[in-house]
């Protein structure tokens, strides 16, 4: 029955067919500095409250050193009551996300039930397992399906675990020190927006691939709240007008 | 089931040899960030730099500047590895005092640029991990900057950026001082206000864009009537 979800059965083991074309891209940059994949460096963070789940992330994705984009969306939409938020490899995070929405979104159609969270976390499992950690997609998923609230989080060897709160990201210690100080079970719904908003504030502070502003999603049975910006960066453009640039007529 | 398993890189596991030789390394260098600017002006010359000392991804210290006072006449912005721009300002300034106690007058700013050259190449083989930029004013009292690489290489600019955001500020820098790739426009000189304004623009758009680049912009200012320090904050995420 759960095959209708699977577009294709892979093949058995590894599939070997671009190690022959990487090996030729290696010797084709100077200095053999292959394209970096751009990575989030991140900090995100998730925590179940008393009426459901509030997800939150920082908005820098970073490509090694420099800040590729400034408001970049870490939280995906999976289906109208599972969210994710990602972090590691962009691409990975993005995909992945997007290839089990669709998944879902035929489970859907097909059964005439809402998908539940921990589905959503069995077939993420698969997938990454099956690439033995090749996708560097560390996730959080976060929903409130008819079994009550979830988290959970999946790193990109497929390992699962099911936690009430939780930070991800290079981001995650700093993250993880303000919710082990401030979590308890049953929180209210602006205690919980508050605390996952601190947590991320801190990783934002202290990790150097996190910053600018902060995303929230709050999941409950009546809806979802995606608020962002939840809270903008409060580093506004102060610089004067001193940098001109000419202006020149083009024939 | 593996427990402590190495990360060779992203998504990859490191190979393990359970027989034969592994190399495990030291390096006795790390990456502290930072990034230092200088600009030299008709009668004056300004160094400035950011304050953040970082290592991986981590931050050290927010107030920890770049810029340092060798003489009355001459600011060193020394940034890489802190521990070899704490040792290296060490060595200038006791080459300093012994110039001045055998010669009994000051080095100069051309002096102390020759004199660092052959510090650096002195250590050719094992090198400080420092990038270095002299602002200062010359015997005729103009501004001069003299920029280094990290073996002693240098020549005399007028404007000059180093460090991690250097790739960043150097393009907008020959844009607005040199007046490169710009058609129609006079050349006016340099007035110090607009000096200041634009190198407080440069470093707040650096710290948008560079990871190691924020938390405080400190100015040093070298005039014939001393030097002046303004501190500015910048962005601390």
């Amino acid at each position: 029955m759960a095959l209708s979800t699977v577009l294709e059965t892979p093949e058995a083991g590894f599939n070997f067919d671009n190690t022959a074309r990487n090996a030729a891209l290696e010797g084709l940059f100077d200095g053999g500095q292959t394209p970096k994949p751009l990575k989030t460096g991140t900090t995100i963070a998730g925590v179940v409250f008393k009426d459901g789940v509030v997800l939150g992330a920082d908005t820098r994705a970073t490509s090694s050193d420099v800040v590729a984009d400034k408001m970049c969306a870490k939280i995906h939409y999976i289906s109208p009551n599972i969210y994710c938020c990602g972090a590691g490899t962009a691409a990975d995070t993005e995909k992945t996300t997007d290839i089990l929405s669709s998944n879902l979104s035929i489970f859907s159609l097909n059964s005439g039930r809402n998908p539940r969270v921990v589905m959503a976390v069995n077939i993420l499992q698969d997938m990454l397992y099956r690439y033995h950690g090749q996708i560097g997609a560390n996730l959080i998923l976060g929903g409130v399906d008819c079994t009550g609230n979830h988290l959970y989080t999946v790193g990109p060897y497929g390992s699962v675990n099911k936690v009430p709160y939780l930070a991800m990201g290079s981001g995650d210690l700093a993250a993880l020190g303000i919710l082990e100080d401030g979590f308890k079970h049953d929180l209210e719904l602006e205690k919980a927006k508050e605390l996952v908003r601190d947590a991320i504030h801190a990783g934002i502070m202290s990790d150097l691939g996190s910053g600018n502003n902060i995303d929230i999603c709050v999941i409950t049975k009546k809806g979802v709240d995606y608020i962002r910006p939840y809270k903008e960066s409060e580093y506004k453009d102060a610089r004067s007008a001193s940098i001109k640039l000419s202006k020149k007529a083009l024939r | 089931m593996l427990s402590a398993q190495s990360f060779g890189g992203p998504g990859k596991m490191k190979e393990y040899h359970y027989t034969g030789a592994v190399e495990n390394r030291f390096s006795p260098y790390a990456f502290n960030g930072g990034t230092v600017l200088a600009v030299a002006g008709e009668d004056f010359a300004i160094v400035a730099s950011d304050t953040r000392l970082s290592e991986g991804y981590s931050i050290h210290s927010r107030d920890s500047p770049k810029c340092y006072k060798l003489t009355d006449t001459t600011v060193i912005g020394c940034s890489g590895f802190h521990g070899d721009c704490l040792t290296l300002t060490k060595i200038i300034d006791a080459r300093l005092k012994m110039y001045k106690h055998s010669n009994n007058k000051t080095m100069t700013s051309g002096a102390i640029a020759a004199m660092l050259s052959t510090i650096l190449y002195g250590r050719r083989f094992f090198p400080y991990y420092v990038y270095n930029i002299i602002g200062g004013l010359d015997e005729e009292g103009k501004g001069a900057v003299y920029s280094f690489d990290p073996v002693g290489s240098y020549q005399r600019d007028t404007y000059k950026a180093g460090g991690s955001a250097s790739a960043m500020l150097q393009p907008l820098l020959d844009n607005q001082i040199g007046f490169k790739n710009m058609e129609g426009v006079q050349h006016v000189p340099l007035t110090q206000e607009k000096a200041v304004q634009l190198v407080k623009d440069v470093f707040i758009s650096a710290a948008e864009r560079d990871v190691y680049t924020g938390d405080a912009l400190r100015i040093c200012i070298v005039t014939k009537e001393g030097i002046n320090e303004q501190t500015i904050p910048l962005r601390k995420d």
